[in-house]
């Protein structure tokens, strides 16, 4: 589905190297690695924010769609959760709907500064949703949430995913057990230049966390 | 700090004034001399000019020519000052420009339109907008290089339309560089348009400024004076605190989150 070519970046120092590889409809991708390595480099350079788009062949699409929660929730904040969700397409009774999917019935005409992190970060995700996205991409979506909150979110990811299940999903995380929970594949950044040094189908739960634990001290790989 | 807390109380307007006009009374009425006419005398001048009509016919001349002015202005210098702030070509392009047209006096502007395109409405009203754009443009500049780029990726990955991008992202954030340059520039535009009509024009309270002076008609210049006071406050209170208030509303909910 999305063939994913990236010829490396570069800001004074190298930071990603080369890195090609194919997203495929329905995966949910997992992309772990140190902190400041280029994983939210990769993922502007997936959304095509420094440059061209990478080829994509989206089936009955010209374009791939991609959304993208950022880790601020980049929503105006000028504009209320219904104006927001309208500038980038969606229509009146989305808007309501796609609030509601994410627990935010009820809260259209508020503006982002009168939400919690939470909420507003999970306003965004619903504004992902309104553009209807071929791959979503989520940076580092649990951070700075209390662990309630978290949880809730993952479950409402999990939802998500299950509800559209041709969506391909790129999830930056630290942690071993969101990945765990959330993905059926998995990308291990490191090195400088960065690259993919791992990228394999998680076959089963509970998995992740073993590998994970190897890919950060190789030193223990045999 | 907020606006409120720079706005002195209302009551020194009503003890400032006053007591300003009461001493210009006592002043006027010791010296006795038509170069200094009392307050009254001014009020008296300012009726007869309203009834005779000729105060509402060139404060309308006046204005329309700033109204015309203020727009251009406006619109080149948001232009220019966008693309100077976001392409650093564009800057080292416009940059000489500015510094020499910053340091421009006014009336040699003036002099040099009306020399050359004689003494007609398009030279008195290019000589303001040529006076007024530098100004504007160096206020949207530093707008546009303070624009969050964080919101431009979020526009850039939404796919917002150019005119989206220009008004559901720059536009408020634009807001108060261009309130700012409003401001100063209604300011800078109302003398600059006195000082055109007096050289050039026959019509504006700048022109009848220039006939007073011509016979000492202190109370005349006085009334004309307190009538153009009027207007701009006027303008101030009905449009540009109103329009401030609405823009920057989205600021003011420091409410309870929900």
């Amino acid at each position: 589905m999305l063939e994913l070519r990236i010829e490396g970046r570069s800001f004074g120092l190298p930071v990603l190297g080369e890195i090609f590889t194919t997203i495929c409809q329905g995966d949910r991708i997992c992309l772990l690695g140190p902190s400041g390595i280029g994983k939210t480099t990769l993922l502007n350079a997936i959304a095509g924010l420094d440059g061209a788009m990478p080829d994509a062949a989206v089936p009955g699409r010209n374009k791939m769609r991609v959304g993208y929660l950022f880790q601020e929730h980049r929503l105006l904040p000028w504009r209320t959760l219904r104006q927001n969700l309208a500038i980038v397409g969606a229509g009146d009774a989305d808007i309501e709907r796609l609030l509601a999917s994410v627990g935010l019935a009820g809260y259209a005409d508020h503006l982002p500064d009168q939400l919690s992190l939470g909420m507003a970060r999970r306003a965004a995700l619903a504004r992902c949703l309104a553009i209807q996205p071929d791959l979503l991409l989520l940076d580092e979506p649990f951070a700075s949430l209390d662990p309630v909150r978290a949880t809730e979110l993952k479950q409402l990811i999990l939802d998500l995913l299950g509800r559209y299940p041709t969506m391909a999903m790129i999830c930056v995380t630290h942690d071993a057990r969101d990945a765990d929970e959330l993905a059926n594949r998995l990308w291990y950044m490191d090195g400088r230049p960065a690259c993919l040094q791992w990228d394999a189908r998680v076959e089963s739960r509970g998995a992740v966390e073993g590998v994970v634990e190897k890919l950060r001290n190789p030193g223990q790989m045999v | 700090m907020t606006a409120r807390a720079c706005q002195p109380a209302a009551w020194s307007y009503w003890v400032v004034l006053p007591a300003c006009i009461l001493l210009w009374a006592v002043i006027a009425a010791t010296l006795q001399t038509p170069l200094l006419p009392s307050p009254g005398e001014v009020i008296v001048a300012l009726r007869s000019e309203a009834t005779n009509g000729q105060l509402w016919f060139h404060l309308a001349a006046t204005l329309a020519r700033v109204t015309v002015a203020f727009v251009l202005a406006m619109a080149i210098g948001t232009a220019i000052g966008l693309a100077m702030g976001r392409s650093t070509r564009t800057n080292a392009l416009f940059d000489p420009l500015l510094v020499v047209l910053l340091n421009l006096p006014a009336l040699v502007t003036i002099i040099l339109m009306y020399v050359w395109f004689g003494l007609v409405e398009v030279a008195a009203v290019l000589a303001v907008v040529v006076n007024k754009v530098p100004n504007v443009a160096v206020t949207v500049r530093e707008g546009a290089r303070s624009l969050d780029p964080k919101l431009e990726s979020m526009a850039t990955v939404y796919r917002f339309t150019r005119w989206q991008r220009f008004r559901e992202v720059w536009l408020p954030q634009l807001f108060p560089y261009l309130m700012a340059a409003t401001r100063g520039g209604l300011a800078l535009i109302w003398k600059i348009v006195l000082v055109v009509e007096l050289l050039g024009r026959s019509s504006g309270v700048g022109f009848k400024l220039h006939l007073a002076f011509q016979v000492f008609d202190v109370a005349t210049i006085l009334a004309y004076s307190l009538a153009f006071i009027a207007i701009v406050q006027l303008i101030e209170l009905a449009l540009l605190q109103p329009l401030e208030r609405r823009a920057t509303r989205w600021r003011q909910p420091e409410t309870a989150h929900a």
